[in-house]
């Protein structure tokens, strides 16, 4: 039994359907303070899944995931990159994806590169949205064929079920430049994009969400944890029986990473 | 003296400036002449400390700007536009992110500073003048906001300093009745003589004068916000009433008139009473605690709480709907032993934004009174204080409703509402002796003081100056983090002791503050408090601020001495402040008030609760009741049924709520089953909402409500019509109408005319009538009876009486929830209940005019309706249901066409009527009690057996081609048509 370790801290407000998500998927899960693991970077350590969850830490000060992302840079940065270095699947939608990539955990370095020591300039954003209102709908995605990405691989949908939630008003996709963005598509660490016509936030390349080298760390805009059950999908009840077979998409992405933290844990 | 240090973050050129767009286009939107035709917007930052250049420069580049899109100066860039504005918060406003900044800064640097945040606006195409107008019009608020017109770079910031302070006693022992009316006036009291001469007469028995603090809290404790003495006092009623003689409480005397001893419990409550001794058993606290309470299963309870803040929205309408959905989160978080938060809703009265204009104006529109915010501006920035305060505590807002109406210009409505889950062994608490006072949560500061007097009285044009520092700015991370604690003390495990609820007791502080949580909790045992114990914002407040601070996000507990360690270990690591106020139980039951060791004050708590004089008042009611003699003539034949339809679809009542829905947040926590928006794509108008409380659970709660603001002439058909929509609303998602619990929310004019408290009672005579015809219990409400304002020129405009009834009921299995959009072609259309001809307060008379008869609520079928019908849906009878409400049957039929993509062909020969009906009635009466289903043709016959022989009829087919068609209408509209009608009016 593998289990999870989300991260909590002032504001967050996702950690709980997070939780679910992981048990769903057959992980137990426990829910730390960000203050204890400041306090002692080492708890990160026991832990098989990470999960930052959802939510406006700090109130989005000066910019969403700014503050969180602060104090982790200078605490738990390096128990984080310790966790990814044991193959440990970590998964930061939202708010969680906005601290993540502030922290330097995404997109990380390169397949095959090693993690620097301390955390790194962050190369790409999420900006405000380009409507600069919060926006909440359900978009459809799309996952890249090449990606690395352990969580979204192989995910089964139909057109009308591949779909997730979106819920923010700073979700904008902006690399430092066109060439880091290349860099990510042909190295497979962009791990979903919006359906063509269906970009909620003028995120640039229509990005999703993005996975650092190893495939592990995975951070979205979208709430895959809001899609772990039919009767969450927006109009679930005029679904075909054909489309509503299995997991929905967003628990299947829990079940890889589960079964892949198991197949750690054994190894 | 620390320096000042100014740091300002704009997006690099090619990043683009979303924010900087946003409020060009706000700018052009209010139509400011001349407007800019760009706007650049900059974050600024100010932030004293003891603070090195590096120090400066590493806090702007590595905690201030993002590397990839942003740039920052230090100190003030040059001007890229015209003219600039900068928008500050004035000294003791909320800034919530400066608290945030400070502490990153404090961790990356060891520092203490003090930060300020504030906004840069870069005006092209106007000059100075203009762009402090454009700031003035769409960008800040001077109740609020200090305004520059260069950029703002204080020396230092403005600090609150001690100062003297003493007892101070306030002499009215020998004061006349003049004298006693301007000391309730001048001191901002509101009360009233009658109570003045109690306080009086109470301080002559004790031989002395009331402390200024005793005053105070009597003043707060006897507001019309916290006690509701209108509704409690014994009314004398002269006029018309339905079923005069049979209700508790109403003493019907020869000459005809009525007295009502309480009208309160002679109704609402009477009628939750009735009901509960008639064997509806799942109702677990009615009117008693912040919320109501009912049983949810057999583990769980759920609670419901509608609040208003209507006089400070119409000063700071971002601030007053922000607080007002934080205070009433808080009242469900202060329910029981606390429920936690999740759901929230919303309903706005305001009026229409295209009918006033700022003076001079030309055209149509009307001149906006001075005093007043635009209509416009006041609904987007209630919509955007209830998203961010909603969405940054993750609750989902799910239900809602706008209504315009021009007399809502000076005085919009805001109702928040917000409903809870709790186990079922939290939902009492009582403290004991002993118990410790424990405020958790925000610093008290002077802000919001007389929130709970000023909501109380009525608004003039002068009222923003006055009573500015009764409005504020919420943090809502405050609120969240103070959640997140109480719900870990709610289930502590206590070594030993397993699963342990570490207090006796919770509050929030509301209106009144210390005064009001701390008073009422300790009203049965008496309380000793020592105020120079709270934390404080700043330095410099007087003790009997602090006490009636109604500063936001603090909660009090009551809590056992050996648990307060364990409670602060929790606080400390969710970062929240711990104060101990002192402890419950004195042995006079007296309430003492403290400062540095000396007693301000010392109130006897039976005099604070019980004290307060019963006031007789006069009640009428007037308004003829037979129709004007105009609505007998047959309607006007110009009425086109496909551009009525068009119109009303477009109106704004009716027409779509997208903007602001899909601004709130309404999947956060992964409960929401049917949203707000439904059908594939989701964009057709729900009914109600439906969550799952409790995980793995497919036991179901449905949210919505009901409000029929448009019969406001007389309020006892409308108060039925919005009791008998709320119930519809619930029943068309798959609702048990026998598990469905009701709120009241009064909002009226001035009750001190007879006039309008006639109104008042035969509203409340039709909640008693109601809630016992459907079986739905009240089980909490509010009211707010000063909505009017009086201009300049010295008129007063009223509100419409306004009654706002919000339901939730049991949906026994989520698998059988339906929505409103149709699914199948060759699926028939059935109306269920009879459309009579009576068009008063239709949306076709708003539109084409007419004085006609208000439809009667049949209080016979209207419950049998509800039965049926959810009884046909739970056996999977009805694929969609949708009310027939606002704009009638026709745009009932529309919306569930455009919602499910599909077209419609309606055919009115066999609809049940009664009375002469023609087909402008046929199409737009909007009679109550109707249902519009979706039925498969081989279910036609089921459903019948079902309907309780309530008249239905197949009135229609859902058709493949997207149009909808009328025989003999001459209809014949394409979907897409429809649809756009509905999306544009609203489409902000």
């Amino acid at each position: 039994m593998t289990t999870a370790l989300i991260i909590t801290t002032a504001g967050i407000n996702c950690d709980r359907e997070l939780a679910e998500a992981f048990e769903l998927a057959g992980s137990s899960v426990h829910l730390r303070h960000l203050n204890d693991l400041m306090a002692e970077p080492s708890i990160i350590d026991r832990y098989d899944l990470v999960g930052l969850p959802g939510g406006f830490s700090y109130g989005d000060a000066v910019a969403a995931g700014r503050i969180t992302a602060q104090l982790m840079r200078n605490t738990i940065y390096p128990a984080l990159v310790g966790a990814i270095e044991r193959g440990v699947p970590m998964i930061a939608p939202c708010n969680g994806f906005q601290i993540a990539v502030q922290v330097g955990l995404l997109p990380g370095p390169d397949a095959g590169a090693v993690w620097p020591t301390s955390a790194p300039q962050p190369i790409v954003t999420l900006a405000r949205n380009d409507s600069a209102r919060f926006i909440d709908r359900w978009t459809r995605v799309e996952v890249p064929a090449n990606t690395r990405c352990v969580w979204t691989r192989g995910l089964a949908a139909s057109d009308e079920t591949s779909l997730l939630p979106v819920a923010h008003g700073e979700g904008r996709f902006v690399p430092e430049s066109d060439s880091v963005l290349d860099r990510l598509a042909d190295d497979g660490r962009i791990a979903m994009r919006y359906a063509a016509d269906d970009n909620p936030n003028g995120s640039v390349g229509a990005v999703a969400g993005i996975c650092d080298g190893s495939g592990l760390v995975f951070g979205l805009m979208p709430h895959p944890e809001r899609y772990t059950r039919w009767t969450q999908h927006p109009w679930w009840n005029r679904l075909a029986a054909a489309d509503r077979q299995g997991d929905p998409p967003g628990l299947q992405m829990f079940r890889n990473a589960v079964n892949h933290a198991q197949r750690v844990a054994v190894g | 003296m620390s320096t000042v240090h100014r740091i300002e973050v704009r997006p690099r050129r090619e990043a683009g400036d979303p924010r900087g767009a946003a409020a060009c286009r706000e700018a052009q939107s209010v139509g400011v002449e001349p407007a800019p035709h760009r706007i650049d917007a900059a974050s600024v930052f100010l932030i004293a400390g003891d603070l090195g250049d590096p120090q400066v420069r590493r806090i702007a580049d590595e905690l201030l700007t993002d590397a990839v899109t942003e740039q920052s100066v230090v100190g003030a860039a040059e001007v890229t536009g015209d003219a600039l504005v900068e928008v500050h918060p004035l000294p003791g406003v909320m800034d919530p992110d400066a608290e945030a900044i400070e502490l990153a800064i404090r961790a990356m640097l060891g520092v203490d500073v003090t930060v300020r945040t504030g906004q840069r606006y870069d005006m092209h195409g106007v000059d100075a003048p203009a762009a402090l107008a454009v700031a003035e019009r769409c960008l800040a608020n001077r109740v609020i906001h200090g305004l520059t017109g260069e950029p703002w770079h204080p020396e230092s910031f403005p600090v609150g300093h001690e100062h003297e302070w003493a007892v101070r006693e306030v002499p009215l022992r020998d004061l006349d009745d003049q004298q006693l009316a301007a000391l309730s006036r001048d001191a901002h009291l509101f009360l009233n003589l009658s109570e003045m001469h109690a306080i009086r007469d109470h301080y002559l028995g004790l031989g002395r004068d009331p402390g200024e603090i005793e005053l105070e809290t009597l003043a707060q404790t006897w507001s019309e916000h916290c006690v509701h003495k209108t509704l409690k006092a014994t009314i004398r009623y002269t006029g018309d009433l339905p079923n005069m003689g049979n209700r508790p409480g109403h003493e019907v005397h020869d000459d005809g008139s009525v007295t009502i001893h309480n009208l309160l419990r002679s109704t609402v409550a009477a009628a939750t009473k009735e009901l509960m001794a008639d064997g509806i058993d799942w109702c677990l606290s009615v009117f008693v605690d912040n919320a109501g309470v009912i049983a949810f299963d057999d583990e769980h309870a759920v609670c419901f709480k509608v609040e208003t803040h209507n006089h400070p929205s119409a000063i700071e309408p971002y601030g007053g709907a922000a607080t007002g959905i934080g205070g009433c989160i808080r009242d469900i978080i202060g329910t029981g032993l606390a429920a936690k938060p999740i759901a929230a809703t919303d309903v706005f009265c305001v009026a229409h934004p295209d009918h006033f204009e700022r003076p001079p104006v030309d055209g149509d529109a009307q001149p906006l009174p001075a005093g007043c915010l635009h209509p416009r501006r006041i609904l987007r920035q209630v919509v955007a204080g209830v998203r961010d305060y909603g969405n940054r505590m993750g609750i989902p807002t799910l239900n809602g409703a706008v209504w315009f109406d021009d007399a809502y210009v000076g005085n919009p409505l805001v109702y928040c509402g917000c409903v809870g889950v709790m186990p079922r062994d939290r939902v009492h608490g009582d403290p004991v002796p002993g118990d410790r006072i424990i405020a958790v949560g925000g610093r008290t500061g002077r802000d919001g003081i007389h929130g709970a007097t000023f909501s109380s009285a009525e608004l003039t044009d002068s009222h923003a100056d006055e009573f500015s520092h009764a409005v504020q700015i919420g943090n809502a991370v405050t609120e969240k983090k103070t959640l997140d604690a109480i719900l870990d003390a709610r289930e502590f495990d206590l070594p030993g002791a397993g699963r342990t609820c570490l207090y006796r007791a919770i509050t929030d502080c509301g209106a009144g503050g210390f005064s009001s949580a701390v008073g009422e909790m300790g009203e049965k045992l008496g309380a000793v408090v020592h105020l120079e114990r709270a934390p404080l914002k700043y330095a410099g407040l007087d003790p009997t601020e602090i006490w009636i601070s109604e500063a936001q996000e603090r909660m009090v507990l009551a809590v056992p001495p050996e648990n307060v360690e364990h409670l602060a270990a929790i606080c400390a690591r969710h970062d929240v402040e711990l104060c101990d106020l002192g402890h419950f139980g004195t042995d006079d039951r007296g309430l003492s008030l403290n400062y540095r060791g000396t007693e301000l004050g010392r109130l006897d708590m039976s005099f604070l609760h019980e004290g307060l004089p019963e006031t007789v008042r006069e009640a009428r009611w007037t308004a003829p009741l037979a129709p004007a003699p105009a609505a007998a003539e047959p309607s006007p034949p110009h009425v086109a049924i496909g551009e009525t339809l068009l119109g009303l679809l477009a109106h704004p009542n009716i027409a779509s709520k997208r903007w602001i829905i899909r601004q709130y947040d309404h999947e956060v926590q992964g409960r929401s089953v049917v949203r707000p928006l439904v059908g594939r794509g989701g964009e057709g108008p729900g009914d109600a909402a439906v969550i799952t409380p409790v995980r793995g659970s497919t036991r179901g709660l449905a949210i919505a409500n009901g409000l029929a603001t448009a019969w406001s002439r007389d309020p006892y058909r409308m108060t039925l019509a919005a009791i008998d929509e709320c119930v519809r609303n619930l029943v068309c998602v798959g609702t048990d109408p026998r598990r469905v619990a009701i709120l009241d929310n009064f909002c009226w004019p001035g009750c001190d005319a007879p006039e309008q408290l006639g109104a008042l009672v035969r509203a409340a005579a039709a909640c008693y009538d109601g809630a016992l015809a459907f079986r739905t219990p009240f089980i909490s409400g509010k009211d707010s009876l000063n909505n009017q304002f009086t201009t300049e020129d010295g008129r007063t405009i009223r509100i419409p009486p306004t009654l706002l009834i919000s339901g939730f009921g049991i949906v026994e299995d989520i698998a059988r929830c339906v929505t409103m959009d149709v699914s199948a072609p060759g699926n028939l259309l059935v109306i269920v209940g009879a459309t009579t001809a009576a068009m008063g307060g239709s949306h076709c008379e708003l539109l084409h005019g007419g004085g006609g008869e208000l439809p009667d609520v049949d209080l016979d079928h209207g419950p049998r309706a509800a039965v049926g019908v959810h009884a046909a849906i739970a056996r999977g009878l009805v694929q969609a249901a949708h009310d027939c409400s606002e704009g009638g049957l026709l745009v009932a039929a529309a919306e569930m066409a455009f919602a499910g993509d599909l077209g419609v062909h309606l055919d009115f020969v066999t609809l049940p009527t009664t009375g002469d009906m023609d087909i402008v009635s046929e199409c737009f009466a909007e009679t109550p009690g109707r249902y519009l289903l979706e039925v498969r043709r081989d279910d036609v016959d089921a459903l019948a057996q079902h309907l309780n022989d309530v008249p239905f009829s197949i009135v229609g087919e859902v058709a493949a081609e997207r149009r909808l068609t009328v025989a003999g209408a001459d209809v014949d509209l394409a979907i897409d048509d429809l649809k756009h009608a509905w999306m544009g009016t609203l489409d902000w």
